[in-house]
């Protein structure tokens, strides 16, 4: 049965065949594309027009985002900037804190349980001139219910006065720096780090393993991924029990599950050795619907939690250096253990101290074991420079830059974490592409949205929320910028021979959009209207979610 | 009531396996829960392990070992729920973890009482860590917090290391106590209360090297346990000595507190041996432990 669509455009993303009009599916592979003269040779079709005022590009690609985006949907958003719901209502951004609380207040007001817990997500504080909230703003939503409001950047977590009653802090003599104190000596309400954090959020709802995902949250991340032109996501931080494996097989092998997750497994609380072992069990579970068996190492922490670690001159505010969450000596007993068993790798630097370390790690683990394609991926790499980016290139590193992040904290890094220079070359997607170093760019989905197309926006205008570009010479070209979402992100995934580009022999995965990304020009690439998704020859049309 | 906890730092290498082996030899009916980020190379010495789970291990004498993974406040919880709870938890952080971070967090728990740190440093290692680029400042940070610093693997470095090492150690370990250990062999007691073991400073500047040393004697054959007991406490730099001697009249447990000595039948079959606990400063004898619960 081969189906032949025709399209008012196809980017094919395939550079001997860049722009057509046609493509033949077969068996959710695609055949060819070219005029239909060319395709006919295959044999009987069925010329399926619905597609004829769409544009087609190949499946977008999130090469770093987390399933949790589907499981926080089922709490209250509270966030600044507008935001989607997987079921395709837009939640107004909360532009004071006064609508913060209206919006609790709305949301409270449906829940029947009087002793529920009611979790929150995506507060940002930084865009209300970062006044602080305190347990008694969130008091007014509710004094007997326990209510946590997850910050955007996922570092801060604010709760009411019942919930830290619950968890019994609701007293003085609390002596830790992630939890200021008021006047009266009891805590402020406002919990900072993952420290403090974690004995606190079950007691607001929020589930310990929320990182593993249920099912309604894959399935409402399944929705996002439609609505976005995604058709393969990564999942990029997972313990990956054997329950959530069989979990994650049975949904991503229902007919209607629109998208392919890559799964990896994170490096945290398992030794190296078993972690290297639980990778290699893991790549046999894989199937076509769900890729197992990469690895996530987690080097340092957050920029701005102050938790990365960098190298000279340091943070700009003075904050001491941050946080090493392994062991240079773990890391290379994983690298050295993973190129000579052909693991993928993926390691989280966001400090370029973090990346320094990976680049040198790395230099003398490949000596050991040299390996010509190995493809390891230096994930956020945000503060890397010039020097950086040819060593990353020679040591056939891949880069998955967070692009998102300029647009949603880059004035914070002007003005506080790093410093107007260093803030400029963040992200440094120009420099990385000059430098020859293959790339992705990423959303970090659930910290900012999911969205491939405002990535490559972002990445090709570097705005702030506030209006600054920052690092006029590493915008990069709308061409470049779609490239890193389709084949760029395939290369970094090892699964540039099945997805990325629409040609013969791989997977029929297409973004079908409403308008030309090409056309509209950078300033127009986040406006792109997404009509839905074809995955693996099967159709979702954003209209039926 | 509450359960006290001592955090067990140290860089990857530090010897914090060996030490926690050692104590739980020398539990001696106490019920020690030991909490290690991972079973990776299986920490417990085979011979101490009755049953094995998945992330918890029953040891003799009623102990236990487990892992807490990423979840160290979930593990701490399930630990202090155990019935009988344990008299004592050891949490060994791992190598790159500032304990004073920890030691923050776990005052947020209710019932959960900070012992105190001690952070372990390798001999012919340390300095090298604090000269690390990578990592340098966060072994820096570990010194700092700690109560008492324990400076191991000193018979592989050898003795000139020792002090140099112990020199740089005390140039970011502030008032910790520096004590010596072979083979994680140390009184239980420094381990489980490090905080009472407080030096008190007399008018010393700190960061020289000067702190305390912990060895074992081992006096071969039978001997007049009083004259080797009032020899110690006759030493100026020793403050506490414990131990099994061989005398004619069979096992003796000898105790020495400054200059008191005590001498009496041990109730059962030990090894010779007496921890020495003394200043490695013998010009400033003024320096000595504070009592417990002080």
């Amino acid at each position: 049965m081969i189906t032949i669509y025709n399209a008012r455009k196809i980017i094919t993303m395939n550079p001997a065949h860049a722009h057509t009009t046609h493509v033949a599916v077969r068996d959710g592979k695609i055949l060819g594309t070219g005029p239909l003269e060319d395709l006919a040779g295959w044999g009987a079709y069925t010329l399926d027009t619905r597609f004829a005022d769409k544009v087609l590009m190949p499946g977008l690609i999130e090469a770093h985002s987390h399933l949790m985006e589907g499981s926080l949907w089922a709490y209250t958003y509270v966030g600044f900037f507008d935001r989607m719901s997987p079921e395709g209502e837009m939640q107004k951004g909360c532009k004071t804190l006064g609508e913060v609380i209206a919006k609790l207040k709305e949301a409270e007001a449906k829940i029947t349980d009087p002793d529920a817990p009611m979790p929150a997500w995506s507060l940002d504080p930084i865009y209300f001139d970062n006044v602080r909230v305190t347990r008694q703003d969130l008091d007014q939503v509710s004094t007997t219910r326990p209510i946590g409001i997850m910050h955007a950047s996922g570092h801060i977590l604010n709760v009411n006065t019942k919930a830290l009653e619950l968890a019994g802090l609701l007293r003085t003599g609390v002596n830790h720096e992630g939890v200021p104190l008021g006047k009266d000596g009891m805590p402020l309400g406002e919990l900072k780090g993952p420290d403090v954090m974690t004995p606190v959020s079950p007691h607001v709802g929020f589930d310990r393993d929320m990182l593993a995902c249920d099912e309604t949250g894959m399935l409402r991340f399944g929705k996002l991924c439609v609505r976005a032109g995604v058709t393969t996501a990564t999942d990029l931080a997972n313990k990956l029990p054997e329950e959530v494996v069989d979990l994650f097989r049975d949904v991503t092998a229902r007919p209607k599950y629109p998208t392919r997750i890559v799964s990896l497994r994170y490096h945290h609380g398992i030794s190296p050795e078993e972690l290297i072992a639980h990778a290699e069990a893991l790549k046999p579970q894989s199937t076509e619907m769900l890729r197992l068996g990469k690895i996530k190492v987690v080097v340092d922490g957050s920029i701005q939690g102050f938790s990365a670690r960098l190298r000279d001159p340091g943070y700009f505010n003075g904050a001491p250096n941050g946080l090493w969450y392994i062991s240079p000596e773990h890391l290379a007993y994983i690298l050295e253990n993973a190129l000579a068993k052909g693991i993928h790798i993926n390691t989280h630097t966001n400090g370029d101290q973090a990346t320094q370390l990976v680049i040198e790690t790395m230099t003398a683990a490949l000596q050991k074991h040299p390996s010509p394609d190995h493809r390891f991926v230096l994930q956020h790499c945000q503060l890397a420079d010039a020097a950086q980016f040819r060593k990353i290139a020679k040591l056939g590193l891949c880069v998955n830059l967070f692009a998102n992040h300029h647009f949603y904290w880059g004035d914070e890094h002007y003005k506080l974490t790093v410093g107007p220079e260093r803030a400029e070359r963040m992200n440094a997607c120009g420099t990385a592409l000059r430098e020859g170093v293959p790339m992705a760019i990423h959303s970090d989905a659930p910290i900012t949205p999911l969205g491939p197309l405002f990535t490559g926006w972002c990445a090709v205008n570097r705005l702030t929320a506030s209006g600054r570009t920052l690092g006029e010479a590493d915008k990069i070209t709308v061409a470049q910028a779609l490239h890193a979402i389709t084949l760029g992100a395939a290369y970094t995934l090892h699964l540039d021979q099945e997805i990325g580009s629409i040609e013969a022999g791989k997977r029929a995965d297409f973004a079908v959009l409403e308008d030309d990304p090409e056309e509209i020009g950078g300033d127009g690439l986040k406006d792109v209207r997404v009509w839905g998704t074809v995955q693996g020859g099967r159709i979702f049309p954003v209209a039926d979610l | 009531m509450t359960l006290p906890v001592t955090i067990l730092s140290g860089y990857l290498g530090a010897g914090k396996t060996t030490l926690v082996n050692a104590m739980l030899r020398q539990a001696n009916g106490k019920r020690l829960a030991i909490m290690v980020n991972e079973f990776g190379d299986l920490p417990i010495d085979a011979d101490l392990i009755e049953a094995e789970g998945d992330d918890l291990i029953a040891l003799a004498g009623g102990c236990v070992c487990c892992s807490y993974g990423d979840d160290l406040i979930a593990a701490l919880g399930q630990m202090a729920a155990m019935v009988p709870p344990p008299d004592h938890i050891i949490l060994e952080a791992s190598g790159v973890a500032l304990p004073a971070a920890i030691a923050s967090s776990l005052g947020l728990m209710p019932d959960i009482e900070v012992a105190g740190i001690v952070v372990l440093a390798d001999v012919g290692q340390i300095e090298g860590q604090l000269a690390n680029d990578y990592i340098g400042d966060t072994v820096v940070r570990q010194l700092k917090a700690a109560d008492v610093v324990v400076m191991t693997k000193g018979d592989i470095a050898g003795q000139g290391k020792a002090a140099a090492a112990q020199a740089a150690v005390a140039a970011h370990s502030g008032d910790a106590a520096i004590v010596e250990a072979v083979q994680g062999k140390l009184p239980l007691d420094l381990v489980l209360f490090p905080a009472r073991v407080a030096v008190l400073e007399v008018g010393s500047p700190h960061g020289n090297a000067r702190g305390l040393v912990t060895q074992v004697d081992t006096p071969t054959g039978r001997i007049d346990a009083a004259e080797y007991a009032r020899a110690l406490a006759e030493r100026p730099d020793v403050i506490r000595a414990k131990g099994h001697v061989q005398t004619v009249d069979g096992l003796h447990i000898v105790q020495v507190v400054g200059r008191q000595w005590e001498l009496r039948k041990a109730p059962h079959l030990a090894p010779v041996g007496v921890v020495v606990i003394s200043l490695t400063d013998t010009e400033n004898p003024a320096r000595q432990l504070q009592p417990e619960g002080a």
